[in-house]
């Protein structure tokens, strides 16, 4: 009776067994697929999975080593590391995610324009994103975050900026190479105008490939602003963060306290190997000849 | 001779297309630096106690009073000088502190791409000779591993392994042990330096304090050269000048390595470039956790003290590199495949 009406329906179990027959054949990305939500859920629910308070400090208890009650051991203040790591969790994969979605919507759109109507402002936009790529990325965002002020935000913004000129390039060449296709042409012909053309027809025809970018993305985003917050930009002291975690560890491991740096460093590699191996493994399941 | 006046009009070339990215890079940092907090006239008289009278005196000196696309023009008259401006921190000008920790920033990159560079290539060919084998499975592995480990943290372990458990490498900060005897001054390279006045313990100890960090950054770039060298070598490998010579009989490492290695080595100089550029800005963060006295950590002490001068000296340093970096790459090419420069 309760699962009778969700098996007849005729189109979601379909392609649910489609996708679990498509990660039999890619165990490595099921398992990436899974991580990934295994990340997402312990940023969800990270209050009520953490067993301690992670900014309450308790100096008694400092600097001890992994033991039964503090699985990932203590910092140099007594705060569990374990319940850090998962609060970090949650503002870890927020900053990438949100940057990650602010350049995908920004870049995509101006991208597919710039590929659809090419000419002059074509011309400049791929000037300016030379200017961009012309650079060292990760300086342009210290720049950027020191200017606007040391806030969380402002991470976010200078991540999604260097991620920009990567979407731009990616959407216009996608279009370009779409633009003259026969559909579009049928699109034309039926009247619709430029902008719905790009935005109606192209952009969802392009967005599959974007999706592997936007993966592949996450995880370089999630370096970034955890660089950036290991440089002492962005996030401040108490915060829970993967990024500033290994900065304040980064003082006792020459007295070989390892755990401070190992745990929030294993966080941020896990999740960036998660995302990246997501991507390949979409990447292969679109265009397989794309594999390597 | 026709081929180096080729050569001479490609590089001129060149030049001239990277012009405008390069002013283009110099006007975008010159605006966000502006928009930084901090008024360094204040900073300059001495905080805001001074005098209000001495602070506007500051300020029409520098040519804050000014409005922002004047004050641009001030800053390329004076770069076209030469002139970088002063640093408010170290009270010496930019181009002088540049002069004095970029030699150290270079050695530390260079030797980074080097090693790189000695353990990508064989693991590249080794994996595109038996594809499918534990050889390609393992550099595959390595290089999933190499691009989601952050740099800031592959320092942070090797100090721990090799300087606090192993003891092998000496405490890791700076570029010299300050029990050590004062380096010679000549090129600033410590290497070179040690190696022209033949002190082989000092050089040694420099060796030693350079090779945790450029290991670490290293290991940064290990997976985007070795996965490109064995997908151009695979590609390489299939051609059929490689059955031919294989079927005249040529010895198997002569294919290889001159052959194929040859045909395979432009796509794999090409990505060497982009990687010296993501270097560059690794360099940051390689930098803070050895405590390495280069010009990245400078320009990172300046951001933080709001210090404009010399992030802008950095940042047109970085800029000027990056643009010598593919004209060199853009050479190297054309010596590599005569074909490519003869477009």
């Amino acid at each position: 009776m309760s699962a009778a009406p969700l098996a007849a329906s005729p189109g979601r179990p379909s392609i649910l067994r489609h996708a679990a027959w498509v990660l039999r054949g890619n165990p490595v990305t099921a398992a990436a697929l899974a991580g990934t939500a295994l990340l997402v859920l312990v940023a969800l629910l990270a209050p009520w999975l953490a067993p301690y308070d992670p900014v309450a400090t308790n100096v008694a208890n400092a600097m001890r080593p992994p033991s039964a009650a503090h699985w990932f051991g203590t910092d140099q203040l007594g705060r569990d590391i374990l319940s850090r790591l998962i609060h970090g969790t949650r503002l870890d994969l927020a900053i990438a995610a949100s940057a990650v979605s602010l350049s995908f919507v920004v870049g995509a759109v101006i991208g597919a324009f710039c590929g659809y109507h090419g000419g002059r402002l074509d011309h400049a936009v791929g000037r300016f994103v030379d200017v961009l790529m012309a650079f060292p990325l990760f300086v342009l965002a210290m720049a950027m975050v020191a200017a606007l002020g040391n806030q969380v935000q402002n991470i976010v913004f200078a991540t999604a900026v260097i991620n920009l000129p990567f979407y731009i390039r990616f959407a216009r060449t996608e279009v370009a190479v779409r633009r003259q296709a026969g559909w579009v042409e049928a699109a034309r012909a039926s009247g619709n105008g430029g902008s719905r053309i790009v935005l109606g027809f192209l952009l969802p025809n392009i967005l599959p490939n974007v999706a592997v970018q936007i993966s592949l993305n996450l995880g370089w985003a999630i370096l970034n602003a955890a660089g950036l917050s290991f440089l002492g930009l962005g996030v401040t002291a108490p915060t829970p963060e993967w990024g500033i975690m290994v900065a304040e560890g980064a003082r006792f491991i020459t007295a070989g306290n390892w755990w401070l740096v190992a745990f929030p460093g294993l966080a941020l590699m896990l999740a960036v190997l998660c995302f990246n191996l997501l991507g390949d493994g979409l990447r292969d399941i679109l265009d397989p000849r794309m594999r390597t | 001779m026709r081929a180096l006046a080729s050569a001479g009009r490609r590089v001129g070339g060149r030049l001239l297309a990277a012009i405008p990215a390069v002013l283009g890079v110099l006007v975008l940092t010159f605006l966000v630096m502006r928009v930084l907090p901090g008024d360094p006239a204040v900073y300059f008289a001495g905080g805001p106690s001074a005098g209000q009278a001495q602070i506007d005196q500051l300020r029409a000196e520098m040519g804050l009073d000014k409005p922002v696309p004047v004050q641009l023009m001030y800053y390329f008259r004076d770069i076209a000088g030469g002139d970088l401006g002063r640093s408010l921190t170290t009270g010496q000008p930019v181009l002088t502190d540049i002069r004095q920790r970029l030699p150290a920033s270079l050695e530390l990159t260079f030797s980074a791409l080097l090693i790189a560079l000695v353990a990508a290539l064989p693991l590249g060919i080794l994996a595109a000779l038996r594809p499918g084998s534990a050889v390609d499975h393992l550099v595959r592995f390595l290089c999933t591993m190499g691009v989601c480990m952050p740099t800031f943290v592959t320092g942070l372990l090797l100090i721990y392994v090799f300087y606090y458990l192993l003891g092998w490498s000496p405490d890791p900060t700076g570029r010299i042990d300050i029990f050590a005897g004062t380096p010679p001054d000549i090129t600033g390279f410590l290497l070179i330096d040690f190696a022209l006045t033949g002190d082989w313990a000092g050089w040694r100890a420099a060796a030693s304090q350079l090779l945790l960090p450029a290991v670490t950054m290293a290991l940064f770039v290990l997976a985007p050269l070795a996965r490109m060298t064995r997908a151009s070598m695979l590609a390489v490998l299939g051609g059929e000048f490689i059955r031919t010579a294989r079927a005249m009989g040529l010895p198997g490492w002569r294919i290889i390595l001159v052959y194929a290695l040859r045909n395979a080595v432009l796509p794999v100089l090409t990505i060497a470039g982009i990687v010296f550029s993501t270097m560059l800005g690794a360099n940051v963060l390689v930098e803070k956790v050895f405590s390495w006295p280069g010009v990245a950590s400078y320009a990172l002490d300046a951001l933080q003290a709001s210090d404009y001068a010399p992030v802008q000296g950095f940042v047109l340093l970085m800029a000027t590199i990056f643009v010598v970096v593919n004209l060199v790459i853009d050479l190297l090419y054309g010596l590599a495949d005569p074909r490519a420069g003869a477009e």
